[in-house]
């Protein structure tokens, strides 16, 4: 396994009281397998991120659980640890392209630095890496690139230089926090096949944070959903796309638009995600589930009623109730 | 940038043009200078010399074109009072305010950036607090008052530095500077603190808010992604935004050093162009007043042409050049 995430707790200790952004998480990823972490604003998927990569700050922090990365703990690892690990052994693409690049640092600046923080390199070898990388991620001109400066690149151009940059050292797992939320369509497709095409090339793992289903289903090999920090369904993602067993996922891929349901009315999921500050007792979900029953009071646990497919949930679909 | 550059010394003409007018109509109108200027004895016919050697009797739009022919040519006119070309007197005591104000810039950048990047860094420390509880009083506390507090406590409890006016000097690459002599330093540095304090304090919230702004971004964030080391990112990838309204707004305020300076100089006896000014006032020295203004909105003209220039070089956003201007 290239990572495990096992029991993970990220609580924000704020004057208002202890935010459980990351309520217990368990996931696992494979070298060359690409995860998708679903979920809607506030279920915690990006601060799974940011705990992975040790970029929580106060007043959040990693209340226990642990995070191995081929077996090593990075919870609890000092910071100079963890700084190595960092853009070295994992990296991290964010969502808004405009905004990741440093506006008033050159685009060969801020490649050769993620190089020569891991690594003593000549500038000049460090250079042609970067070259390479740019072409690798569909850089036309490379060379006149390096040289830019970030305003000068399109938005779909600058994500591909962040994408660039985040396979630089040949990671073995990269982060990528909702990278395709801010482009146009067929940007977002192209950068897609790339960041796969690229994942499966160098075996590097690759957790896609999105709260689009649609994109998810384009690229991951496996999906994770999350809800109210916690993992509340799991499995392969042809599985889970066919049959859905949580209500929530249910509810999720009701509400995407698709063509072969073409004049029926969508779905919605009634209600809003609970405050996480506040959350209800028993199962996150309760409130705003159809099949919700006086057992949803207590805690549910993950079941596994399917091969490879995993649930949190007293009354999965799948038994009885068709999708 | 030729065409940026070459368009901006037209606007700064006119602009200085329009200046003069407001600057010498605007001094004509106060008080009358020929009663400073003869002996309380003299005679109506004595008086009636002295405002025709001087020009008076000549209407006023007269006395501005002779002013304005005089001025193409650099001449400012001649000190009622020392009888002297007043440039050549304010020339003569320019370098000692240059001296104090460059030394007071150089406070506040040396004093000022890293406090308020220690303040923006880590703002819930009590000694941030306590550095910008202190930047309020640098704020808001009269410079003059503050002069008087820094002679009372350095020069007069403590005796550790001398009170008042300019140290010995030293020559050196052609300057002469009380930078390079121990008297001149010791005598530069309790005008400098007082005339820097306001900027220090500027610069501290200046630093302090754009390290604040800076460090929310995703460009830190994805900085610290890359596992670069602290003190990359807060010298290369912070402090490279922090700069750009820092510069801008020190390059401003460096004009504004120079022309107020004026209370600093009366206090700690400064020999600078402002104790020239406030004598000059004082005397009703017409020409002096005139030159010294003059000189000042010059000095704005150019530094804030000089400000947009580096403005581009730090912000590659706003290159002049590549925008046709």
């Amino acid at each position: 396994m290239t990572l495990t995430v096992s029991n993970l707790h990220t609580h924000f200790f704020t004057r208002a009281g202890v935010v459980k952004a990351v309520d217990g998480v368990d996931f696992q990823i494979a070298p060359g397998e690409i995860l998708g972490l679903v979920g809607e604003s506030g279920s915690g998927k990006s601060i799974t991120g940011f705990s992975i990569m040790g970029l929580i700050d106060d007043p959040g922090r990693i209340v226990s659980g642990s995070i191995r990365l081929k077996g090593e703990e990075l919870v609890g690892a000092s910071e100079d640890a963890m700084r190595t690990v960092r853009g070295n052994r994992i990296a991290m693409i964010f969502q808004d392209p405009m905004m990741t690049l440093n506006p008033v640092l050159r685009v060969d600046t801020q490649m050769v630095e993620a190089i020569r923080a891991h690594e003593k390199i000549s500038k000049r070898d460090a250079l042609a890496r970067c070259r390479d990388a740019l072409g690798m991620v569909g850089i036309p001109a490379p060379e006149e690139r390096l040289r830019a400066y970030p305003h000068q690149l399109s938005g779909g151009m600058r994500q591909r230089v962040a994408i660039a940059i985040a396979f630089l050292n040949e990671p073995d797992l990269i982060i990528a926090d909702e990278p395709t939320t801010a482009l146009d369509v067929t940007i977002q497709s192209q950068i897609i096949h790339e960041a796969q095409s690229l994942c499966k090339r160098t075996g590097t793992a690759l957790v896609w944070i999105t709260h689009d289903l649609a994109v998810v289903a384009g690229i991951a090999d496996r999906i994770a959903v999350m809800y109210a920090g916690r993992i509340v369904e799991t499995g392969d993602i042809d599985a889970v796309i066919d049959t859905a067993l949580h209500p929530y996922t249910v509810g999720l891929l009701g509400s995407v638009p698709t063509s072969n349901r073409r004049g029926e009315r969508l779905t919605q999921i009634p209600g809003m995600p609970p405050n996480v500050m506040n959350l209800p007792k028993g199962c996150a979900f309760g409130e705003r589930c159809p099949r919700r029953s006086s057992e949803c009071d207590a805690e549910p646990l993950i079941t596994e009623p399917r091969p490879a497919q995993a649930v949190r949930c007293f009354h999965p679909h799948g038994q009885g109730g068709k999708l | 940038m030729t065409v940026f550059v070459l368009r901006r010394l037209i606007q700064a003409a006119i602009v200085v043009l329009l200046m003069s007018m407001i600057v010498f109509f605007g001094v004509n109108v106060v008080g009358d200078p020929v009663d400073m200027l003869v002996s309380p004895e003299a005679d109506q016919a004595e008086i009636a010399r002295v405002i025709r050697d001087f020009g008076l009797d000549r209407p006023i739009y007269e006395q501005y074109w002779y002013f304005l022919k005089g001025a193409a040519s650099g001449d400012l006119g001649n000190s009622f009072i020392f009888g002297q070309p007043a440039l050549k007197l304010i020339l003569h005591h320019m370098p000692a305010t240059l001296e104090l104000a460059f030394a007071a810039l150089f406070m506040a950048i040396i004093l000022g950036i890293p406090l308020g990047l220690y303040a923006g860094l880590y703002p819930d420390r009590a000694s941030s607090k306590a550095i910008m509880a202190g930047s309020i009083f640098g704020f808001s506390l009269p410079t003059f008052w503050v002069g008087l507090m820094l002679i009372m406590i350095f020069a007069v409890w403590l005796g550790w530095l001398p009170a008042t006016g300019r140290g010995d000097t030293a020559t050196f690459l052609g300057i002469e500077a009380s930078f390079f002599t121990r008297d001149g330093l010791s005598h530069l540095i309790l005008p400098a603190l007082n005339l820097a304090l306001l900027k220090i304090s500027l610069v501290i919230r200046l630093t302090r808010a754009g390290a604040r702004e800076a460090i929310q971004q995703d460009y830190i964030k994805f900085a610290r992604a890359k596992g670069l080391s602290t003190g990359r990112i807060v010298f290369v990838h912070l402090m490279k935004n922090i700069m750009i309204p820092v510069v801008t707004v020190l390059g401003l305020e460096f004009g504004s050093l120079i022309a107020f300076s004026v209370v600093t100089e009366t206090i700690f006896a400064w020999p600078g162009m402002g104790k020239l000014l406030i004598e000059a006032i004082l005397q009703l020295d017409r020409p002096i007043v005139v030159a010294y203004l003059m000189i000042i909105v010059i000095l704005f003209v150019v530094i804030n042409l000089v400000v947009d220039i580096l403005y581009s070089l730090l912000d590659p956003r706003v290159r002049l050049g590549e925008q046709g201007a």
